[in-house]
């Protein structure tokens, strides 16, 4: 039996394509998820502030996975829980395990590339000192504490200051730890402001921008981590040493897109984004494979996930049902000046509709920016933002008829600061 | 005037509220900010959100929120409130857990299907 297309990964995007692929008339429909339930990384975020754009209300991480999980059950798309994907291959076969199915081989005439990402460690940082009990992710902290009902310290210490660094901030405090301080090694923070603003300021946890962590200590648990601020190039300045006591250290360091079995695939990769290069339609460089959500490229916001994901299930759908698509001319979408990468990387014209949303991040925090799209010398598009910021993503959609008129195969993205 | 950064959404304007003014927001991008402005100054809420123990499940905590924003200062109280439940299966989302914690008006609810 061959699936008209599978889907790797149930967590958002996983669920948003797979639902999307149905509604767009694909019959056999698999998703296939390691964890024991559908859900993701949503499960373990129990904060609000999920659904907003695409629901217009504000959920918790948990609903609104769950009414992604029940509008699934809705439907008659197969769900293979406790299942890891071990390979995927250009000829569309999925390989993958499980206790209850064994080993099986399984063919898709499409596939969605939805695994997510994962967090960075300690060692993906190299932080100096002993090696004791207490160094965690904050994301693992976050499932032992709201999933499992452990609790991983008293006393906290967080490097990183991205979202879920201080998410994670807030609950320690209220489940009766104490955070001492959250450092951050940019001069800014990486997460949103308003999670600056409700799980910072709120308990008075100090923000320690520009300055990291040169030494962890203890034996067999953390006893001291010391902090130093660090010069413009992000090297520790002597002197400027500061010691906590504490138990704990949380990192939240930055989050990698999973992509072991895209690369395995032979599947092309940004290096910009260490996901795969992806079109307007979220097909990656091999026909009939996808990918989105942050397999892609992190997102901050799961609302602008499920957006792309059901993008890429509506593609893999038609592709399922159609085969391949005649996309016309194709533009390949660079980076100039501030942007550090764009999603798409490449759009065919004639598979755009009448917009095509293009996403990116600055490189830095920038007041009353002008973003501009270039062909060659020509300013062909611009627009204006009042703020920018590394940690929040940044869309403009180009019309078609601009596509269409840009003479060269390649468009500059770039951004400036207006006086 | 006091400056505050909106927490309503994801976009975090930034607003200008005149104390003297009868609490005038400026720097809202939407109604919700106007409104966010002139309470946090007055009387600041959040919503707080948690998880409860579950007896003999998998996962073994739900996870819950307050309906509606509580007054800040309640925050610990209502944290101390959710201490002492314990729920069994089947748990549906929306499920009260609490009725008016803490006399805040505000419902504890489920936010998860056990």
């Amino acid at each position: 039996m061959i699936y008209d297309v599978i889907v790797i990964g149930g967590g958002p995007a996983g669920l948003a394509a797979a639902l999307e692929a149905k509604n767009e008339g694909a019959e056999k429909v698999l998703i296939l998820e390691r964890d024991r339930e559908l859900g993701g990384i949503l499960n373990q975020c129990i904060h609000n502030g999920f659904g907003l754009h695409h629901f217009k209300e504000e959920l918790t991480g948990p609903e609104y996975a769950g009414r992604f999980i029940e509008m699934v059950k809705n439907t008659d798309i197969e769900v293979s829980l406790d299942t890891m994907v071990l390979e995927v291959t250009k000829e569309k076969q999925v390989h993958c395990v499980s206790k209850t199915e064994g080993y099986r081989i399984l063919e898709a005439k499409a596939i969605v590339l939805a695994m997510g990402c994962r967090e960075r460690t300690r060692g993906a940082i190299s932080i100096p000192g002993t090696r004791p009990a207490g160094v965690l992710t904050a994301g693992t902290a976050q499932r032992y504490v709201n999933m499992e009902g452990y609790m991983v310290g008293k006393r906290i210490v967080i490097l990183g200051s991205g979202d879920i660094g201080l998410i994670m901030a807030r609950r320690m405090t209220l489940e009766g730890a104490k955070v001492l301080a959250c450092i951050e090694l940019m001069p800014y923070s990486g997460g949103l402001t308003r999670n600056i603003v409700q799980c910072l300021h709120d308990y008075d946890i100090p923000l320690y921008l520009s300055h990291t962590i040169v030494d962890i200590k203890g034996d067999k648990r953390v006893e001291q981590v010391v902090a130093a601020r660090v010069d413009e190039n992000r090297r520790p300045i002597p002197g400027t040493e500061m010691t906590f006591d504490c138990d704990t250290l949380l990192l939240s360091v930055g989050l990698i897109p999973e992509n072991e079995l895209t690369k395995n695939a032979g599947i092309e990769i940004d290096k910009r984004t260490k996901g795969a290069v992806v079109y307007e339609n979220m097909q990656t460089e091999t026909e009939g494979i996808f990918a989105c959500g942050n397999v892609v490229h992190v997102h901050d916001l799961v609302d602008f996930v499920t957006a792309e994901s059901q993008r890429a299930g509506r593609a893999a759908a038609r592709c399922a049902l159609a085969g391949g698509v005649d996309g016309g001319k194709t533009i390949t979408m660079k980076n100039g000046s501030a942007v550090t990468y764009t999603v798409p990387q490449k759009i065919r014209t004639g598979n755009v509709e009448k917009l095509c949303e293009l996403f990116f991040r600055v490189n830095k925090v920038m007041q009353k920016a002008e973003i501009e799209v270039l062909d060659g010398e020509n300013v062909i598009a611009h627009f204006k933002r009042e703020h920018l910021a590394p940690g929040e993503m940044e869309k403009i959609a180009l019309p078609r008829m601009l596509l269409d008129k840009a003479a060269g195969s390649e468009l500059v993205v770039s951004v400036r600061e207006v006086e | 005037m006091t400056e505050l950064i909106c927490i309503g959404c994801p976009k975090g304007c930034h607003l200008q509220v005149d104390e003297e003014n009868n609490y005038e927001v400026s720097g809202a991008s939407c109604e919700k900010g106007a409104a966010y402005g002139k309470i946090e100054l007055t009387d600041p809420r959040r919503v707080v959100t948690s998880t409860v123990r579950v007896k003999g499940a998998s996962p073994a905590r739900c996870s819950v929120k307050t309906n509606a924003a509580v007054p800040k200062g309640d925050i610990f109280a209502v944290m101390k409130a959710l201490d002492a439940v314990e729920l069994s299966s089947p748990v549906k989302i929306g499920d009260i857990v609490i009725a008016n914690v803490c006399g805040t008006g505000a419902d504890v609810v489920a936010t998860r299907n056990i």
